[in-house]
């Protein structure tokens, strides 16, 4: 079972300055896993140590909100990541 | 002396200012992490040519970059700094890789890290992974908090200073927490602030809550101590516990307030300090916006101005307490950066002012690596 994930900008370091991405994973919190092991240290960066999602990132599944690790994925789902707009 | 490096850590990327051992000429590269706050950045001078730098961008969390050719390779720590894993929504999370210090000599692979908000850190493989000091993170942290409260923004953990003749022996210090010294590498923690005035907090001669924005620790003299605190100027000698306040010499105009503090590293009764306006609702600007370095020769006893070439009014900048520093040149090179992004630099102990970069991103931080 594969998702397409799209990741922002902040993270082209991480992945080759590729976007458009696949992964693995039933939960939004699996998928972010399989992420790690394909892009090693992405998921630190919008994950805290406590599995908490960043003040200033946010997740789209299907363009609907995503808040939570437990957030179920099923095969084709579009995971959307986002650099949420703050500060100056 | 060999070539110097200015590692300059900004709120949009770091810089490097590159010069001789002449000093005359600078030539500044990056930036680097473009768009992610710098912190620190620290070269190790156990091998003079790791460099490790905190970095946090606006949208993710923070990390630790390495390099070991100045620059122009990065290497992401595996394991950045971060508390273990808690199901308490009210448990911290790492925040901001605020303070970097290399280890004890005799420890060439042992960094330490401050963060905010206030946790320690010890790296034993050269900044790649990084594991809690669990001595100060789950034994004082805890009550510490229950002391101070929570502080808005999260108060930094810094000067992280080790004993050059006893590895196991540190202090570290944290803004509304005070100064600790351990003597067991971190497993166990005592205040050190003594003499310390707390104008912040309803008991004035509290163990802990108080304020220093900078300690420092003098490598030929390590039981002598000079902290610039939210509350003045002050030194200690070791094994003495109370700190005598050295900022009552300066001038009352000016007032004992700032954030860095400089030793000179041949000389234990000479050092800077920065002054800043901590009048009423702390401006924290140079006071009456005429920036100056201030000098003592004598522990503190007396203090001497020195402003020539900066700015002779309207300069409402001020200097953080790690972008004030010294080289290792004879006579003594300094260096500042300020909250305006310019980088100013003496090579004459303070008497005479040039302005070396401008137009930089507000400056974090500064240090001087010789290569």
């Amino acid at each position: 079972m594969s998702v397409r994930a799209v990741v922002p900008g902040q993270l082209f370091s991480y992945t080759d300055g590729q976007s458009r991405l696949v992964a693995e994973g039933t939960t939004l919190g699996a998928v972010l896993d399989d992420l790690d092991r394909r892009h090693p240290g992405v998921r630190f960066r919008v994950i805290d140590e406590h599995g908490a999602i960043r003040p200033h990132v946010r997740f789209f599944i299907n363009r609907q909100p995503a808040v939570a690790l437990s957030h179920p994925l099923a095969d084709g789902d579009e995971l959307l990541v986002v650099g949420a707009l703050s500060g100056g | 002396m060999d070539q110097i490096v200015l590692l300059i850590g900004t709120r949009k990327g770091a810089f490097l200012l590159h010069t001789d051992a002449a000093r005359r000429e600078w030539r500044l590269t990056g930036p680097h992490f473009l768009g992610s706050a710098v912190h620190h950045m620290v070269l190790d001078p156990r091998d003079r040519r790791t460099l490790l730098l905190g970095t946090r961008p606006g949208h993710l969390g923070p990390t630790v970059f390495r390099s070991t050719d100045l620059g122009e390779h990065w290497q992401e720590a595996t394991k950045p700094p971060a508390f273990a894993p808690s199901a308490d929504t009210r448990a911290p999370s790492v925040d901001i890789v605020f303070w970097l210090a290399p280890g004890h000599a005799a420890e060439p692979d042992v960094w330490y890290a401050g963060t905010v908000p206030p946790g320690l850190f010890r790296s034993e493989d050269g900044g790649d992974t990084w594991q809690e000091v669990a001595g100060f993170n789950h034994e004082l942290l805890p009550n510490l908090r229950e002391v101070i409260g929570p502080i808005p923004g999260g108060p930094p953990l810094h000067s992280i200073c080790i004993d050059p003749r006893d590895a196991r022996h540190m202090y570290v210090s944290l803004s509304s927490g005070g100064t600790f010294e351990s003597t067991d590498a971190g497993a166990n923690w005592r205040a050190l602030n003594r003499g310390i005035a707390a104008d912040f907090l309803p008991d004035p001669d509290a163990d802990v809550g108080h304020d220093p924005h900078r300690v420092a620790l003098h490598p030929l003299a390590p039981d002598r101590l000079y902290q610039q605190n939210h509350c003045g100027i002050y030194r200690l000698d070791r094994p003495g516990d109370r700190w005598q306040r050295i900022g009552r010499a300066m001038p009352a105009e000016i007032g004992d307030i700032g954030f860095p503090i400089v030793l000179h590293p041949r000389d234990p009764d000479t050092l800077w300090v920065f002054p800043m306006d901590g009048t009423e609702n702390w401006p924290r600007t140079s006071p009456d916006g005429k920036p100056a370095a201030y000098r003592s020769r004598d522990g503190g006893e007396s203090w001497e101005r020195q402003d020539n070439g900066l700015p002779r009014g309207h300069a409402w900048w001020t200097v953080k307490r790690q972008a004030f520093c010294a080289d290792a040149g004879k006579p003594l090179g300094l260096y500042f950066g300020t909250t305006c992004g310019e980088l100013w630099g003496s090579h004459d102990e303070g008497d005479t002012w040039l302005c070396l970069a401008e137009h930089l991103p507000e400056i974090f931080s500064v240090e001087a690596a010789t290569l």
